[in-house]
């Protein structure tokens, strides 16, 4: 049993050794898939196949079968891609700005949540994707060297700033998730039994021998990783905000767009982690190492960043009565009261209410509830984006063209397709990669400055499989 | 041991010792396959399994090959050129656009010996700009619905010869034996045409010429038989007026001529803002039942129920009488609004003031007479002298038609330009009797809703191909020459009567001769030839006339005029009456197989692809319907199903729905789209009845979606949009109505567009642009289908229109007043009962700020060094942002592969549709953005003309599309850095004027300004709302 401070909950419970920890982990990667992962997989499978075939359509036919129109040229496609975008921020936040404030909690979530970012990423990338409308033209949005002639990108474009923010952040955030992984892969790679096993974490641990050295210099890159990461965290939102920022759309060229963006970025991704790690706590039996101090403390981030969201909308508001811009004044009066009237108010309860009953302790302790709202803040987080890019299209400037859009049943696929895709490779994740950074819990299962009892460094009494003793066991010597 | 040589056979053929037989008997397998057995692969039908391996590795290479390669389309040079013609350049010729009784004096551009593009006749004095409607027809040319040859009964492969010997050895019969021989055709404004079927009835001296029009204005022909015993209908001139009050005649949009009655009213709502301009106006009253273009328009507008709509003239008679010292006439009293204010202007403005009605009684027109009797607008705004032949129908005579065809007294009928089944009210009684008919005969180019029900369809070309003439108003000629040579197998219907009547079948010299004879003579001298080639040149001739009709005494019967109309309309009445009106683009139908013209909306609805039961808000709640609900509207028994539109502007209780639709057998474009309502129309002693009487509407529980290119009609106050004003304030205040945004800095006030982040551009050689007069552009949209032909724009059909998809590139935005207060956002919305129209043409604005240039990802949209803001679609990805991104919405997505696609099967989907495309203008494909070039194919083509012959391209050397067509001259395109061009000048003027920029506080800087609508109310009663706005 490890000594922590009296006035502290430890953050692993269960008297967890380094042995228990290693056990606890690899053993979903190295057993047989369970028949929940694989009804699951099968699941998401299925969802993905549905969502390509409307993807398909929707590349071979154009992007009418959608229900965009000339008022309104963005709608589900944006609104999906900035959602996800949002929620790939809580995995950076979690493994970047927590790691440099040295918040220690964040060690048993973060791989899951940057996992969780990576997956995202690719899903808002697949949407800016699908929204183009000669998609198999979308590498001339890179400035790369051509033979067009002189034609080159438009570096006033915020769609261009997107794709140095997007694709810088994904580089970044895979990197960084990869780097992290590496010390676990060796772990798993040591244990593994099958030599295909062996040869494919063998090759990603890209000859990890957990020497001093190695681990000084994992130590280094994970820092100078944070040190890029953060100003991402705080940046591609900005960015993604600036599509609409620097327009002329009223609803849409609003200054206060970047912190308000990020805020909710933070916002909806530590829902989306809450929501992901709250089934796998229960499913992998992680729930000493995801504890409710894990799950309350998010809860905390929620509602700060709910509140953040919440301030902005009201500025919003207030700028738009008190700028006295008449088509700004009617942005926000249509937002409100407009056809529109009830994705708003969607939003305004979802996020700006639901996350202010987290004051509660009870309720933010509480897993069912936090599972609840983080759901509905997820929910309340695609409106926002819903009614901030539809409601100011559909009703701009001039009203001859004013117009409504509602959803074909390809917006639905297409949307369809991305959660398809996230659950497949977040699935394929949580079963072939440990869904906790190993090494880092278990710097933090020291959690004081007691010594440890020698026990603690023991290695597990019962091997599973009957294994002969790990020679890399180095304490054991 | 017995029979030890017992045999079997293995067959006969053993036993007959067959040579065959024998032959084989060795080899193991009697008949062993050989390759040349079976079918080789190339040219068999069978195949062997030792060719599997072939057909496989065939088939791979071939989609391999497919693949690698688009399908090459032959293209065949010019290998003896034609003379005249060289490729790239256009040719240009004079013709006539003559369609019943629609007239335009056009230009037509060919490229490549085809045509591609119909632009107003600027020689013409009758004719002014292009109506949507004759644009339009360009695509009819290449119809590929329409009968590719003559068709006897169902055989479609009769031969020209066979048809000529059947139809002339039966009407050389039937006029032996004395049999009626029929010729029923619509309005023919050709002269020689005219003479043609005098010569096939001299001929056959039986026939007789019945001409109709489904829009008949037979009653004003009667009614100035009856005043003044001249069967005419006189020419118009609203230029000259001051005051006009309109009577149920839409002369902006359907009545007899438009475009030249929208030309000349334009003169009288004309203005500058320049010290010593013209600030003047006509005042137009309209009285009316539906919101036609013309009521739009007015600057006071009442509405009428369709039974109280005759007693508008004879109270106004009265009323004007009363201060001229006219005679009275006893009529039921009338109190609606605005009548004795019309009144008492025109009685000021007498001898520059203009009554017309478009009511086909003649009653109402013997009281509209006296009217303008009293008025003294004959010689002055009516000139009986120089009569119109746009509607030569005869009710009456045709009426008495169909009696003869379904006494089975018509031996013989001739059906040419009409379509009497479909277009008649009583079409039904006629397609019954039609069979009677022994020789029936049409040169309809398509077997219609009529000549699908007669023995001989001989098609006749489009006015594309033909020769012809036209005598639009008397005095005043036109000449129509092909443009291309036959497409199909056709031969025009005068060639026809010629061949049939034993004459030479050769129209052309007849036309000439017909020329040579008749017009030549009024001309004046000269060398023929010349005069002749000079004519085909010009496409015009006038022949002076001098006299003004000044002499008209009007000698109608008032009383009886009185007493008919008091019987026939009713002051008051609660019932729910019908009112059948003309659709502006789409007119009676005859050319509905249109696309264009189907996507082409109601200037006032806005509706496209389908005809409506339009009901009044009030009306509608009190029926408790909505939009889109769809009703049974049943008159006296018939009935259609119609969905509902609601209609401000709307007489209260009236129910308004437009003829032209429910085609039956015009084609995929126009077949089931809407309903036809013809049969509802009546006859009221003989004369064509729009307004059958009282309607019955019931719901049926149905809903259909409504195809509305603009689906919120308010402006919401918003005055950087619109900006307007009365031309009292006018008169005072060139600025009046103008809205300038203003910013406050720590310097002071300044202008909106005084701070920028932007450098803006220099313009070192041009900077086109474009001033909309947003007083003189009525709204009838004949732009937006010049853009649209000019452009290569696709149709994208009635369900794109209800999500709201439409590619026009030029659209007419129409705003409708509100009643609610400017803070009322939600009473905003609402349109006012009776309200006031405004229409503004929005186009691309070329901002030198564009939103739009900034967002694309790509640099597909950027700045010229001219001022156009141009899109270069090969480098678009289709994000869309620009779209978003601008203010204006003029951009236009293509949402789907518009071309070679079956969901959109219109012109662009078959090989003669495409024929109209225009080859200077890319056709877009899918995933690209579009928009508003201003026609920068044009301004280029100018600029190498002028720079071949090393001088500066001059003002007026270039001309967009919609500009051209402008019956009005409403838009005036040109290069703002050329001091001497009309823009510059106008904008000289304008600039401290009307002249605004749309959205000034954005700071776009567009190259297009409008300028302010005027509307010639009285400033008082405007300030007074305003006051209680403000109260």
């Amino acid at each position: 049993m490890h000594v922590t401070s009296p006035v502290r909950e430890p953050l692993i419970q269960g008297g967890k050794t380094y042995a228990d920890v290693t056990e606890d982990i690899c053993r979903h990667v190295e057993a047989a898939p369970t028949k929940e992962w694989k009804i699951a997989f099968g699941l998401s499978l299925i969802v993905l196949a549905y969502g390509s075939v409307c993807l398909a359509w929707t590349w071979w036919e154009g992007l009418g079968v959608w229900g965009l129109n000339k008022t309104v040229g963005w709608a589900w496609d944006i609104t999906n891609f900035v959602w996800w975008v949002g929620i790939g921020h809580a995995g950076t936040l979690i493994s970047a700005i927590l790691l440099l404030f040295r918040q220690k909690w964040r060690t048993s979530i973060n791989r899951a949540a940057e996992a969780m970012t990576i997956f995202a990423v690719i899903c808002a990338a697949s949407f800016i994707l699908m929204h183009m409308g000669r998609p198999w033209m979308a590498y001339w949005a890179l400035p790369l060297p051509n033979a067009f002639g002189s034609l080159w990108v438009n570096f006033n474009s915020p769609l261009v700033w997107d794709v140095f923010a997007i694709s810088t952040y994904f580089s970044v955030s895979l990197v960084f998730w990869y780097i992290g992984l590496i010390p676990d892969l060796a772990t798993i790679r040591d244990r593994a039994t099958s030599k295909v096993s062996k040869f494919m974490y063998g090759t990603f641990a890209m000859g990890w021998d957990g020497s001093a050295k190695t681990w000084a210099r994992y130590e280094y890159i994970s820092l100078i990783l944070a040190g890029l990461s953060t100003p991402l965290v705080l940046s591609v939102h900005t960015i993604v905000s600036m599509d609409f920022a620097t327009s002329v759309i009223p609803g849409w060229h609003t200054t206060i767009f970047p912190p308000y963006f990020v805020a909710g970025a933070i916002f909806s991704g530590f829902a989306m982690v809450q929501n992901l790690m709250l089934i796998t706590r229960v499913v992998y039996k992680l729930e000493d190492y995801i504890t409710l101090e894990h799950i309350e403390t998010m809860n905390k981030v929620i509602t700060l960043t709910g509140s953040v969201v919440g301030v902005a909308y009201i500025t919003e508001f207030f700028i738009a009565w008190y700028g006295g811009v008449e088509y700004e004044y009617y942005a926000f009066f249509n937002r409100m009261t407009g056809p529109y009237w009830w994705a708003y108010w969607a939003m305004m309860t979802c996020n700006v209410i639901s996350p202010q009953l987290f004051w509660s302790r009870k309720l933010r302790r509480s897993i069912t509830f936090t599972f609840f709202i983080s759901v509905v803040v997820n929910i309340g987080m695609w409106f926002e984006r819903f009614v901030i890019i539809v409601t100011s299209l559909h009703r701009d400037y001039i009203p001859s063209s004013w117009a409504m859009f509602s959803p074909t049943r390809y917006d639905i696929g297409d949307y369809i397709f991305s959660f398809g895709l996230f659950f497949t490779l977040f699935l394929l994740f949580s079963k072939y990669l440990p869904v906790v950074n190993m090494a880092e819990v278990k710097a933090v299962l020291r959690s004081t400055s007691a010594q440890l009892p020698a026990k603690i460094a023991g290695v597990a009494k019962v091997r599973q499989r009957g294994a002969a003793e790990p020679a890399y066991n180095k304490d054991q010597e | 041991m017995e029979n030890t040589n017992k045999r079997y056979w293995r067959g006969l053929e053993e036993l007959r010792n067959d040579e065959k037989f024998v032959k084989d008997a060795s080899s193991e397998f009697p008949s062993a396959p050989t390759e040349s057995q079976y079918e080789s692969l190339v040219d068999g039908v069978g195949t062997h399994r030792r060719d599997f391996l072939k057909v496989l590795g065939f088939g791979m290479a071939a989609v391999s090959l497919a693949a690698c390669e688009a399908p090459v389309k032959k293209a065949i040079p010019y290998v003896n050129k034609p003379e005249g013609e060289f490729p790239t350049i256009s040719n240009w010729y004079a013709s006539t656009y003559a369609e019943g009784g629609d007239y335009a004096s056009i230009l037509v551009k060919t490229r490549e010996g085809r045509p591609i593009k119909i632009e107003s006749n600027s020689l013409s004095k009758v004719s002014y700009g292009v109506s949507s409607r004759a644009h339009a027809s360009l695509l009819g040319l290449y119809d590929n619905e329409k009968l590719k040859g003559p068709k006897k009964g169902e055989d479609t492969k009769v031969s020209w010869e066979t048809v000529d010997k059947e139809i002339a050895d039966q009407l050389g019969q039937i006029a032996a034996k004395g049999g009626a021989i029929r010729i029923l055709t619509s309005t023919i404004l050709s002269p020689s045409t005219k003479a043609v079927i005098a010569d096939f009835t001299a001929k056959y001296p039986t026939t007789t010429h019945v001409v109709y029009d489904a829009n008949s204005s037979y009653a004003i022909v009667k009614g100035n038989e009856l005043s003044f015993g001249k069967a005419v209908i006189p020419s118009y001139d609203f230029s000259k007026a001051k005051v006009i009050v309109g009577i149920d005649g839409d002369f902006l949009g359907t009545w007899l001529a438009p475009d030249t009655f929208s030309k000349q009213f334009a003169e009288t709502r004309r203005v500058s803002s320049d010290k010593e301009g013209k600030k003047e106006m006509s005042r137009l009253y309209q009285f009316e039942s539906t919101l036609s273009l013309t009521g739009a328009n007015a600057d006071y507008r009442t509405a009428v129920k369709p039974s109280q709509i005759g007693l508008v003239a004879a109270a106004l008679y009265n009323k004007v009488a009363a201060k001229l010292g006219g005679a009275s006439i006893a009529t039921p009293a009338l109190s609606i609004p605005e009548l004795d204010k019309a009144a008492a202007e025109l009685v000021a403005a007498k001898g520059q003031a203009l009554v017309v009605s478009g009511i086909n009684d003649p009653s109402v027109q013997v009281i509209v007479n006296a009217l303008n009797s009293l008025l003294g607008s004959y010689g002055s705004t009516i000139n009986l002298d120089k009569p119109v032949n746009y509607r030569q129908g005869n009710d009456i005579a045709t009426n008495q038609l169909i009696d003869e065809v379904k006494g089975g007294k018509v031996s013989a009928l001739i059906l040419w330009g009409a379509n009497p089944v479909y277009d008649h009210p009583r079409g039904a009684e006629l397609a019954g009797a039609l069979p009677q008919v022994s020789l029936s005969v049409s040169f309809n180019d398509r077997a219609d809703e009529t000549s699908s029900l007669l023995k001989y369809i001989l098609p006749a070309p489009h006015y594309l191909e033909s020769w012809g003439d036209a005598e639009p108003v008397a005095g005043s000629y036109s000449l129509m020459q092909p443009a291309i040579s036959l497409i199909f197998s056709t031969r025009q219907a005068q060639s026809s009567l010629l061949k049939w009547a034993g004459a030479s079948a050769d129209y052309h010299e007849y036309v000439k001769a017909y020329w040579r004879k008749n017009i030549y003579p009024q001309a004046g001298g000269g060398d023929f030839e010349k005069f002749w080639i000079k004519s085909l040149h010009d496409g015009v001739l006038d022949v002076a006339s001098a006299s003004t009709g000044a002499g008209a005494t009007f000698a109608g019967n008032l009383p009886t005029a009185a007493a008919a109309i008091a019987k026939r309309y009713k002051a008051s009445s609660s019932g729910l009456e019908l009112a059948i009106f003309e659709n502006v683009g789409l007119g009676t139908g005859f050319a509905a197989n249109n696309p264009w013209l189907q996507e082409n909306p109601d200037p006032i609805t806005k509706a496209c692809w389908d005809n409506h039961a339009g009901l009044s808000q009030k009306t509608a709640t009190e029926l408790g319907l909505a939009q889109g609900d769809v009703v049974k509207v049943d008159v006296k028994g018939k009935s259609v199903e119609l969905p509902v539109i609601i209609q401000p502007g709307l007489a209260q209780g009236t129910v308004a729905v437009a003829i032209g639709f429910g085609r039956e057998k015009a084609g995929k474009s126009a077949n089931g789209v809407g309903k036809n309502v013809f049969p509802f129309a009546t006859f009221t002693d003989g004369f064509l009845n729009f307004t059958p009487g009282e309607v019955t509407v019931s719901k049926t529980g149905e809903t259909r979606e409504i195809a509305q290119t603009q689906t919120h009609s308010t402006v919401m106050n918003r005055k950087s949009v619109l900006q307007e004003t009365v031309l009292a304030h006018f008169q005072k205040d060139p600025m009046a109505g103008r809205f300038v945004p203003k910013i406050q800095t720590s310097e002071g006030e300044v202008d909106a567009t005084d701070l920028s982040l932007w450098n803006g551009h220099k313009y070192k050689n041009h900077s086109w642009g474009m001033v909309i007069d947003l007083n003189t552009c009525f709204g009838c949209g004949s732009c937006v289908i010049s853009c649209q032909n000019e452009n290569n724009i696709p149709v994208v059909g009635r369900q794109e229109i209800i999500n709201a998809r439409e590619m026009h590139w030029l659209r007419i935005d129409r705003y409708y007043s509100s009643d609610a207060d400017v803070e009322d956002l939600r009473g905003l919305e609402i349109a006012s009962e009776n309200p006031e129209v405004t229409f503004q043409p929005m186009l691309c604005q070329h901002c030198n700020n564009a939103p739009c240039e900034t967002v694309c990802p790509v640099l597909a949209t950027t700045h010229s060094s001219e001022g156009l803001n141009q899109m270069a679609y090969n480098r678009c990805v289709g994000t869309r942002y620009c779209a978003n991104n601008c203010p204006y919405k003029v951009r236009r997505f293509n949402w789907f592969k518009y071309f070679d696609n079956d969901n959109f099967d219109y012109a662009f989907n078959n090989d003669l549709g495409k024929m109209v495309i225009n080859p200077d203008v890319t056709v877009r494909s899918r995933g690209v953005i579009e928009k508003c070039s201003m026609c920068v194919h044009r301004i280029q083509e100018a600029k190498l003309t002028a720079k071949k012959e090393r001088r500066r391209i001059v003002d007026g050397e270039v001309n967009v599309a919609c500009a051209s067509s402008c019956p009005t001259d409403a838009i005036t395109f040109g290069d703002m850095n050329d001091p001497e061009s009309r823009i510059s000048k106008l904008l000289e003027v304008e600039r401290e004027g009307r002249a605004f920029h749309m959205l000034e506080e954005i700071n776009v800087r567009p190259q297009i300004s409008y300028l302010t609508k005027i509307r010639n109310k009285d400033a008082a009663a405007k300030a007074e709302k305003v006051e209680k706005e403000h109260a």
